[in-house]
């Protein structure tokens, strides 16, 4: 077990650190910086100026090392855009993309549970068809659309929910219904094979056996053998929410994080798109390590020798 | 000589159905994509400021004049239809092309070589999935403006994952069968193996997941484009077309909805088809 975490945790460490140089390389992309930064009027001395202060004129390896130094001590820099640390600008915009990440994902499990057991149990009946339907329906919805239909038929037409803001609980529910779309049919299917692969397992014949009900072998003896893969890519199904809320942030006009990267990339404001790309990376592998943790535990099989 | 690696389930009858709706999609799809210039009832970029947001022809006030209205420019929103239609198919292809290209070159070279190269190719997927691709190709096309070619490549170096993880699993399977053994023992050099004995083998999986790929990345290309970081305008890609008539959304529901609708069913044959496959093949696409 231990010498799984720790090899876990030196690969983790070593995904940040290339993504880090990605993220480093992927802003340097368009050239010179300082150019673009200072915008299509600015005067040679005007560029020069903004080279110097931003310490662009440094060679690029000096660059490198201090962002990442710096990163290494939580310091990701400052904004161009808004003249403010970026860590503080992250942390301020982070709750709202949480709240968002979370309520999608709850509301995508309360979704697909039921309907993954529904599946299996009714296995090859025209309700198992109606689920897997389900799936690739959710499969091929686009987002963006998806958030604009809603706001269209829920918010405009049905006045049940706020269109845009962040202002209470409501305004989370239909980007997270959105949110959540893109999530229902992986867990949906897993949860499906998972259920039917327990199904079929020599301790569930033995509990039917014994005379147990079915509702008690269901949820109590196959269901918590198919939540394990579930429970793990839930997980990972997070991360990738996380990363993917920009659409859904910029069509709610939810400030989040996403929002924020949004908006610096059209003001080539570099020093948030990279601390963006990073922290939402690292989010990713903490919650993919998590996964893997969660299903050593919960699955002794898994931990190896 | 072929071996099917995962035996393939019982066939079921509503099976076969789904996938050939889903041919039929992509059939219909593939010929305006190529017959474009020749089937569009009207220049798509030609504008009619006296003829902005004309309705569908089944509401009132709707002519045959323009089958689905025009836009907020005037432009015959069918004709649009099908020259985006053209834009959706020429990025899915090309994406998965050069994803493709990359994805099984390095999964094939994992699941081939083992050791030390399969450990790099690891790292270089559990990398890769780190990466919030939306985010990323974004950036890059924010920092280097918006062109056709540059959306293309970014996507491809950004999605060739599930191409890597599929070929590096299926190439295990193949890897250990006696036909290798057997080509081994006859003396045949590693690309020869590679080449005639393990790619023909996996290809079926690997077409599978190329379908998944095109449904996937014309979804990214409609989001990017909608977040105006995708394809230039006046080119009207869905995604485009979608972020362009969403002020009047309110007003005239219709001019999202019907770019949103072909977007969806595209992808939904697209996905459809590449169920069917899996299923006629047996392959094994769950990474």
């Amino acid at each position: 077990m231990l010498s799984f975490l720790t090899r876990r945790l030196i690969v983790a460490f070593l995904v940040a650190a290339t993504v880090m140089t990605l993220a480093f390389i992927l802003t340097r992309l368009s050239g010179d910086l300082a150019t673009s930064i200072a915008g299509p009027n600015a005067t040679q001395a005007d560029i020069d100026a903004i080279r110097k202060a931003y310490g662009l004129d440094r060679p690029v390896l000096t660059q490198f090392f201090d962002w990442v130094g710096r990163a290494l001590t939580g310091d990701l820099g400052e904004s161009y855009f808004f003249k403010a640390r970026v860590s503080a600008l992250i942390a301020e915009r982070m709750p709202v993309t949480l709240t968002l990440g979370l309520t999608g994902l709850v509301i995508a499990l309360v979704v697909s549970l039921p309907l993954g057991i529904l599946a299996a149990v009714r296995e090859n009946t025209a309700l198992d068809r109606c689920v897997q339907l389900v799936a690739l329906l959710g499969q091929a919805m686009p987002s963006f659309w998806l958030g604009l239909i809603l706001m269209i038929t829920l918010g405009l037409q049905l006045g049940w929910l706020p269109i845009s803001g962040t202002g209470s609980w409501q305004h989370f529910v239909m980007p997270g219904i959105v949110l959540a779309f893109s999530a229902i049919p992986a867990l949906t299917r897993l949860t499906r094979a998972g259920m039917i692969q327990a199904m079929g397992s020599d301790y569930i014949r033995t509990a039917r056996a014994k005379g147990l009900s079915r509702a008690s072998i269901l949820l109590k003896h196959a269901l918590r053998n198919a939540a394990i893969p579930v429970v793990a890519i839930a997980a990972v199904q997070l991360g990738f929410m996380l990363g993917g809320s920009i659409v859904i942030e910029q069509v709610f006009a939810l400030h989040g994080v996403g929002y924020l990267a949004w908006e610096s990339i059209g003001k080539n404001d570099f020093p948030v798109v990279q601390a963006v790309v990073l922290v939402l990376a690292v989010i990713y592998v903490a919650l993919t390590m998590l996964a893997d943790l969660m299903n050593a535990v919960l699955d002794p099989r898994l931990r190896g020798p | 000589m072929s071996v099917a690696v995962v035996n393939a389930g019982p066939k079921r009858g509503w099976k076969s159905v789904s996938t050939w709706i889903g041919a039929v999609i992509v059939g219909l799809a593939v010929f305006c994509a190529l017959a474009a210039p020749w089937i569009v009832p009207y220049d798509p970029f030609a504008q009619d400021l006296g003829k902005r947001l004309v309705v569908p022809f089944w509401m009132t006030g709707g002519s045959s004049e323009h089958l689905l209205g025009t836009d907020q420019l005037g432009r015959d929103y069918l004709s649009r239809l099908i020259w985006g239609c053209r834009i959706s198919i020429l990025i899915g292809v090309t994406v998965t092309i050069v994803s493709g290209l990359i994805g099984i070159t390095i999964g094939v070279l994992g699941g081939f070589l083992g050791g030390r190269v399969d450990d790099a190719v690891l790292f270089a997927i559990t990398t890769r999935l780190s990466i919030p691709v939306v985010l990323v190709a974004l950036a890059v096309v924010g920092l280097l403006g918006s062109s056709m070619t540059l959306l293309v490549l970014t996507l491809g170096l950004l999605l060739w994952d599930r191409f890597a993880v599929v070929a590096r699993s299926t190439t295990m399977q193949v890897r250990n069968l006696d036909f290798v053994a057997a080509a081994w023992c006859a003396g045949c050099s590693r690309f020869r193996i590679l080449s005639r004995e393990v790619l023909p083998n996996i290809a079926s999986h690997l077409v599978v997941v190329a379908t998944l790929e095109v449904a996937l990345a014309i979804l990214l290309e409609a989001a990017l484009s909608f977040l105006g970081l995708g394809v230039p305008p006046p080119l009207p890609s869905w995604g485009l077309m979608i972020a362009e008539a969403k002020d009047y959304m309110f007003f005239s529901p219709w001019v999202i909805v019907i770019p949103g609708v072909a977007l969806f069913v595209l992808v939904l044959g697209i996905n459809l088809l590449g169920d069917g496959l899996r299923d006629l093949f047996g392959a094994r696409t769950d990474t």
